[in-house]
């Protein structure tokens, strides 16, 4: 249901205006929502994208759909309400509606591939889980589950603020009538033809097995990307277990409540305290739940980056195959100009059909070796426009993805900071819960 | 025979007749007294008898191995010869003394002792911990028998803590063990209804017993799942170890994580350790507390069952077959003293009942607590390193 735009607010989001929007480099980190730990860390703000000067994004809600899917089945489903705000009038006080529209994960995923597809040279931001993993036991696993909508909401959020932060991202057309068009938003996408520009899973492997020099702050972060992904899968891993062990810990001291106030029933002096002991043994137990609950906004940071660990040996990749497809080129180049020498001189020193079947069937005629000449000479030309081509094309990708890769080196190590700061903090805090529990609890045996 | 002190290393002077020097500071008044528990609710009442149980030593010998305790003891009472005394004595004693309590005490409770036989695959009977624990156990039973005003003058308890040699007093304690137990030995009188105050007390220590078995339980099952929490933050800590190898300006902070949670496993080793060896073995012998104290509400059962039955074959019979009616008068007598005592000995058991739980589950609330500040520390000392790149960047910046 998006609402209606007054006419003065739209002009802000003409189009004309859009284009005029100059990059800046930001490193906006995650925005602070509903009494989750993600926070704005201006830090290292120098200058907001143009886009973010220019609009609040937020990922207000998150509602149950059923409806027909692709094979005319009965499905249930949740969409996610986009909201967008001028940062102007929202200053000036005047607080008007938000435009807002409703979007669904899949919607999320395309517009996704769409950004991998179009900026290969881009570390593109992740989305969070398509399915609950590295669950503990009291954690659902359904999609449909409260609790997993919500972090997801989240995290949807966190990615249209990464993309919208993004000095390359932020500007792209098909993004910001993600956030802007309901309607026919996802035949404008197919419009674009990306589908068919994305390079195949066969063609990137045969290029990874099969480069020869690629180059090796690549080759390093490629190794990076791939240890990163491990480790944080193995934290995640142990973390779930943990919590796990961490709930029943705390779950059995709820056992003392119900005993102590059995016991308190045949006590005289003694009763008193063991009945109020007993209680605060309850909120003892009780209290997991949110310990628990701000533990899995933790995981869900070091998710995100066990995400960004991949989009980053994406980039690794397509570097891979933008400098093998250059090799190629520049051996086919080599390959054809040894032919023509070989003809020249008369001298078969590489395999040829030709040669093969010459020696078999006989010489060829002056004429036909002319011929053969100049359709070298030819594809020789071809070939070093190709290679030239593609030597500009691999050396722009080196040159832009490694800007990105470093400015992504940045945020990481900043995002992750945070985050490491933050789960102190928490620890902290259920620390000092203990302690009064504790406390309150030795008071009431004192009193005994 | 070879002695190795298990704790301290210590000279133990004994003088042939049998009386010992205290050379050793542990066992100068002062720190006597400081070891100490006073019992705070003897208002005004001076005591003049204090016991402890410490030092213990290994005995190798080629007959067998066991381990001996220091009793010491410190009194101004005349029944003892001298005013302080020290003395070595092994578990079989302290079964010895409470045999003969039970005996010659009978309408008394009887503090217990901690289990007498532990199954050797299972338990080292010379592990620090299971030596520790039974030591704080047989101090806690001198000091509630030294506490009583009755057993506390009993002669055998007196033997106990002045004899040099108690092995030849336990010969002849054997061959008159069977004697003095035909005393109270009565014949199997059924009682008809245990008067309302004790039966009150038997449903009491039924329910209490219940409740202290599911105290147990619980403690256990917390004493696992810590186990089993540690387990995994064993593993936990060193991820981040790992991960801080191949990076850089994270290194320090993941470095500093890791260390932390290995700080935190460590205080939650030792709080599971402590509630195991101090907690659950308190509460066990509370239950053989327990029992004991129902032992003695059946004995008076069977003493006042033997007094209805004479009474009544005096009151219904009128030939020569009546038992003397002295005879009744002595087991009225009997019900009345046992009464008595008994109820002296409840009323007295329910106070130190309440004061052993106050100390022990404000123990248990203390462990926690150190072990929550113990991680607090641990973490609040990781900020300011997690932090301090970042100002340090600003600077540069």
């Amino acid at each position: 249901s998006a609402r209606v735009m007054p006419t003065q607010e739209r002009k802000l989001f003409s189009s004309t205006l859009f284009h005029k929007i100059f990059k800046a480099h930001t490193s906006l980190s995650l925005k602070k929502c509903k009494g989750c730990l993600y926070k704005i860390s201006t830090s290292m703000v120098e200058k907001g994208t143009s886009l973010l000067k220019m609009m609040e994004i937020s990922v207000a809600e998150a509602e149950k759909r059923t409806g027909k899917n692709a094979v005319n089945m009965q499905e249930t489903y949740t969409v996610y309400l986009i909201e967008t705000r001028p940062v102007d009038a929202a200053s000036e006080g005047t607080n008007p509606v938000p435009d807002s529209l409703w979007r669904r994960y899949s919607e999320f995923e395309l517009l996704r591939n769409y950004l991998l597809v179009t900026y290969p040279f881009s570390v593109v931001p992740p989305l969070p889980e398509k399915r609950a993993e590295f669950v503990w036991h009291k954690l659902s696993a359904d999609n449909m589950d409260p609790d997993f909508v919500e972090r997801r909401r989240v995290g949807l959020e966190n990615f249209l603020l990464r993309v919208a932060s993004h000095p390359d991202l932020s500007s792209d057309k098909i993004f910001y009538s993600f956030l802007t068009e309901e309607n026919g938003w996802k035949e404008t996408v197919f419009e674009t033809g990306f589908q068919a520009k994305a390079d195949s899973r066969l063609k990137a492997l045969n290029a990874t097995f099969r480069v020869k020099n690629p180059d090796k702050r690549f080759a390093e972060m490629k190794h990076y990307g791939d240890e990163l992904q491990s480790v944080i899968s193995q934290l995640l891993r142990v973390r779930a277990r943990a919590a796990d062990r961490l709930y029943g810990v705390y779950k059995v001291h709820g056992n003392y409540g119900r005993v102590f106030s059995e016991w308190s029933a045949i006590e005289k002096e003694m009763g008193d305290g063991l009945q109020s002991a007993g209680h605060h043994m309850d909120a003892y137990a009780a209290s997991v739940d949110d310990i628990l609950e701000e533990e899995e906004h933790y995981a869900d940071q070091l998710k995100e980056y066990l995400f960004y660990a991949d989009a980053l040996r994406a980039v690794c990749r397509k570097h891979e195959l933008t400098q093998y497809e250059l090799e190629m080129a520049a051996q086919d180049l080599t390959s054809k100009k040894q032919q023509r020498e070989e003809l020249a001189t008369g001298t078969i020193r590489t395999f040829s059909l030709k040669g093969m079947t010459s020696k078999l069937f006989g010489q060829e005629t002056p004429e036909q070796r002319e011929a053969k000449v100049k359709m070298l000479e030819t594809q020789i030309e071809e070939g070093e426009e190709l290679v030239k081509e593609r030597n500009t094309e691999c050396e722009e990708f080196v040159k832009s993805a490694w800007v990105d890769i470093e400015r992504f080196k940045e945020q990481k190590d900043h995002d992750l900071r945070e985050a490491l700061i933050s789960y102190a903090i928490m620890q902290i805090s259920m620390c000092k819960k203990g302690i009064q529990v504790w406390n309150n609890a030795k008071e009431c045996f004192s009193k005994m | 025979m070879s002695e190795v002190s298990m704790t301290r290393k210590q000279q133990d002077l004994i003088l042939p007749n049998g009386t010992p020097v205290d050379t050793s500071s542990p066992a100068s008044s002062s720190s006597l007294l400081n070891r100490l528990q006073l019992d705070d609710d003897l208002d005004g009442e001076t005591r003049d008898l204090f016991v402890t149980v410490d030092d213990p030593k290994k005995h190798v010998s080629t007959m067998e191995t066991y381990i001996t305790y220091r009793v010491c003891t410190k009194t101004t009472r005349t029944e003892f010869d001298l005013p302080e005394y020290s003395v070595r004595r092994r578990y079989q004693d302290f079964d010895w003394l409470r045999n003969k309590l039970e005996e010659s005490q009978p309408t008394h409770l009887i503090p217990p002792l901690p289990e007498k036989f532990v199954m050797k695959g299972v338990v080292d009977r010379f592990s620090e911990e299971f030596v520790e624990t039974r030591r704080k156990a047989l101090d806690k039973f001198l000091k509630r028998v030294a506490d009583h005003p009755v057993l506390s003058f009993n002669e055998h308890f007196n033997a106990f803590l002045s004899a040099k040699d108690l092995n030849k007093r336990q010969g002849l304690a054997l061959l008159t063990k069977m004697g003095e137990s035909v005393k109270y030995v009565t014949g199997g009188y059924k009682l008809r209804a245990r008067p309302v105050e004790f039966a009150a007390m038997g449903d009491y220590l039924d329910v209490f017993t219940q409740k202290l078995g599911t105290i147990d339980r619980i403690a256990q099952r917390i004493i696992k799942e810590q186990s089993e929490f540690l387990m995994e933050l064993r593993e936990y800590g060193p991820v981040y170890s790992s991960w801080s190898s191949f990076e850089e300006d994270l290194h320090d902070p993941l470095e500093g994580v890791s260390g932390c949670v290995s700080n935190c496993s460590s205080a939650l080793e030792e709080l599971t350790e402590d509630m195991s060896e101090d907690f659950l073995p308190v509460l066990r012998e509370y239950v053989l507390y327990i029992e004991s104290m129902k032992n003695v509400l059946k004995k008076r059962d069977q003493v006042q069952a033997e007094y209805e039955t004479k009474l009544e074959a005096v009151v219904f019979r009128e030939d020569k077959k009546t038992p003397v009616p002295s005879d009744v008068e002595k087991c009225q007598d009997r019900v009345e003293c046992f009464n008595a005592d008994l109820k002296a000995d409840w009323d007295r058991w329910q106070n130190n009942k309440r004061q052993d739980f106050r100390q022990l589950l404000t123990g248990m609330a203390d462990k926690n607590i150190q072990y929550y500040e113990k991680c607090l520390a641990a973490w609040e000392s990781l900020i300011p390193l997690l932090q301090d790149k970042q100002d340090a960047k600003g600077e540069t910046n």
